[in-house]
């Protein structure tokens, strides 16, 4: 199963359109998509649904890549924690109305426009520049499974997994810290 | 077998899910009766007894002359039929102020984790035949994978607590995804500790090293997780949490009828109400089913190794081998029972305890449970370290003063909490007597 979609994306050359990259295509279009409703709708509610859509067909790319455990994490963590406490707020504060989030037309668009337009020029030149001389990436056997994302962060990336566990920690201690002191 | 090799895969993957959803399907209706009859029968009731009642005919040749004029009755089994009709027959009332696109899409999103949930739970033996035909999918991931979708099945009551645009189905929401959230941590932690036991997140794996020789030192039995102490404790946690994830009573807050009307399904009639109705019945099931993977051993009979049974005298071989067979072949409805099972645990626990407040669910999610799951977590990973390093008796030695320890220490804090109740000033409560209605206008 691994090593079929595995082969799948070893194959993503442009001239080739196979079952694969129809996968691809329809998954990375649901997440454009969403990902393009979530600043388009008025509504934080519907926004927030785009939202969840968006991480979502993000997952199920992770599973073509292979990567079910990042995929199956992204699905418990964002979707299923992160976006419940959304939704949650946003309906604690019921902001219903449709002109809730509308925004004034000033010069701060140019400036938003041009900030994504330079960041979209980064990614192209970081990602996709190199990936056109990339031929058949092969993936190991373990790749994405809990042993082999395990063994890599206790090894290899332990000092950055142990910095970023503790400045989790910080975070959960500030926020109840700030949130004792309201009360 | 043979021939189920030779199919394509798609084929095979496409009987697997047939194979799981459809009896699932054909289970719900059930599932509705055994609650209505053991819940009326638990409340000395009697229960829907009348739909299924055939009465023969007097004088028609085709009946056996014993049954002529007598009626049968089968328990009221197909009341569930009869509220299936009624649901599809009802008038379908869409109010007119609700936000109509999530208002439709929701009940959908409730029915899909309760089937989705089974993606990964095998129902027989993983070996030979059965090894085929189930789980659906045998990944590396499947106990997140069920994690993952149960904490989906949040969003169908949310969105249509927001979408009937209902102050009640609003707060039926709200509290569902603040209970959610609150007891898929307890749960994380408790499945945790049997994936620690095992080493593998697999379904499979776990059935299989649920028939390892228990404790790691009795050979003729096997070691179900429930009958080990860290395995108790985590499936206690895990039934609650599993009440809670469902939303059953005592967990049924975000119904409460007495409070909220129904809660999130208020604006809800006829088929789309049942969707809700189905998608919790389906999913009571496979969480029993999940329960019974995890602690009761899978699908196998009982904790026995039959075959080392069959070992222990030249008289036993022949038994031991037919023991091991019948395991294997009535797996399936073995594991049926055992979701039986756990589905009247659900219904028991509906008709004895009264339904939490919310700061009772709270406490109990936040003060009890998570840290009882990640105390019992780290319990198993000592005891993992122990044996590795000293044996099974090391271990269990470790294992046991940890506990001993742990007992202490809460004995500890119950006695602490005790003082603090004690301060608070005392209420009398006198009961009046209707005999005496002197001293009763004396309070």
């Amino acid at each position: 199963m691994e090593g079929y979609w595995g082969a799948g994306v070893a194959q993503l050359a442009p001239t080739q359109v196979g079952g694969p990259m129809l996968l691809f295509a329809v998954l990375a279009a649901v997440a454009v998509a969403s990902g393009v409703g979530v600043v388009a709708f008025n509504s934080p509610v519907r926004s927030a649904l785009c939202l969840i859509a968006n991480f979502l067909s993000l997952a199920l790319l992770y599973f073509t890549l292979g990567a079910e455990m990042l995929g199956i994490i992204q699905v418990v963590v964002y979707t299923g924690a992160i976006m419940v406490l959304f939704l949650f707020v946003l309906m604690l504060l019921n902001l219903a109305a449709p002109g809730a989030l509308r925004e004034s037309r000033d010069l701060r668009r140019l400036g938003a426009g041009a900030l994504a337009a330079s960041l979209f020029v980064l990614v192209v030149v970081q990602a996709v520049l190199p990936l056109q001389e990339a031929t058949e990436p092969q993936a190991s056997d373990y790749y994405g499974t809990p042993m082999a994302l395990g063994r890599a962060l206790f090894t290899e990336y332990v000092w950055p997994f142990e910095l970023a566990s503790v400045l989790l920690l910080v975070g959960i201690v500030g926020s109840i810290l700030l949130a004792k002191r309201r009360v | 077998m043979d021939f189920l090799q030779q199919l394509h895969p798609a084929w095979l993957a496409l009987i697997r899910v047939l194979l799981f959803v459809v009896p699932l399907l054909l289970v719900v209706p059930g599932l509705i009766w055994w609650e209505r009859r053991l819940l009326a029968w638990m409340q000395d009731r009697i229960g829907p007894n009348r739909v299924a009642t055939i009465t023969w005919p007097k004088d028609a040749r085709w009946v056996p002359p014993f049954l002529r004029g007598r009626k049968t009755r089968l328990f009221g089994l197909l009341q569930p039929i009869a509220d299936g009709v009624k649901l599809f027959l009802k008038e379908d009332i869409t109010p007119a102020a609700i936000d109509r696109a999530v208002y439709f899409v929701a009940p959908a999103i409730a029915l899909f984790p309760a089937f989705a949930l089974g993606g990964t739970l095998p129902w027989a033996p993983p070996e030979g035949v059965y090894g085929l035909l189930t789980p659906i999918a045998d990944v590396n991931i499947g106990v997140l994978y069920l994690m993952a979708v149960s904490s989906l099945g949040a969003y169908g009551i949310i969105l249509s607590g927001y979408a009937s645009n209902n102050k009640y189905s609003l707060l039926g929401g709200l509290r569902a995804s603040a209970q959610l959230i609150s007891y898929e941590l307890a749960m994380g932690m408790s499945i945790a500790a049997v994936v620690l036991a095992t080493g593998s997140l697999k379904m499979t794996d776990m059935i299989r090293a649920q028939t390892e020789p228990l404790w790691g030192v009795a050979p003729l039995f096997d070691n179900w997780n429930i009958l080990t102490p860290m395995g108790l404790v985590a499936a206690v946690v895990f039934l609650i949490c599993m009440v809670a994830e469902t939303n059953r009573a005592p967990f049924d807050l975000p119904e409460a009828e007495n409070e909220l009307i129904a809660g999130y399904h208020t604006e809800y009639s006829s088929m789309k109400f049942a969707s809700f109705f189905m998608g919790e019945y389906a999913a009571m099931f496979v969480f029993s089913g999940v329960f019974a993977t995890l602690f009761l051993g899978g699908p196998n009979m009982l904790p026995v190794d039959w075959i080392a049974v069959g070992q222990l005298a030249p008289a036993l071989e022949g038994f031991g081998r037919v023991m091991a067979s019948v395991n294997y072949w009535a797996s399936p409805l073995l594991f049926v029972g055992k979701c039986a099972f756990g589905i009247t645990l659900f219904i028991w626990m509906r008709a004895t305890l009264p339904r939490l407040r919310y700061d009772q669910l709270m406490a109990l999610g936040w003060r009890s449970l998570l840290p009882l799951a990640v105390v019992n977590f780290l319990i198993v990973g000592l005891y993992l370290l122990c044996t590795d390093l000293y044996g099974a008796a090391g271990g269990w030695i470790a294992a046991g003063a940890a506990f001993a320890l742990l007992a202490v220490f809460f004995a500890g804090l119950a006695r602490a909490g005790r003082g603090r109740r004690e301060a608070l000033p005392k209420r009398e409560i006198r009961l009046v007597d209707p005999a005496k209605p002197k001293e009763g206008a004396a309070l």
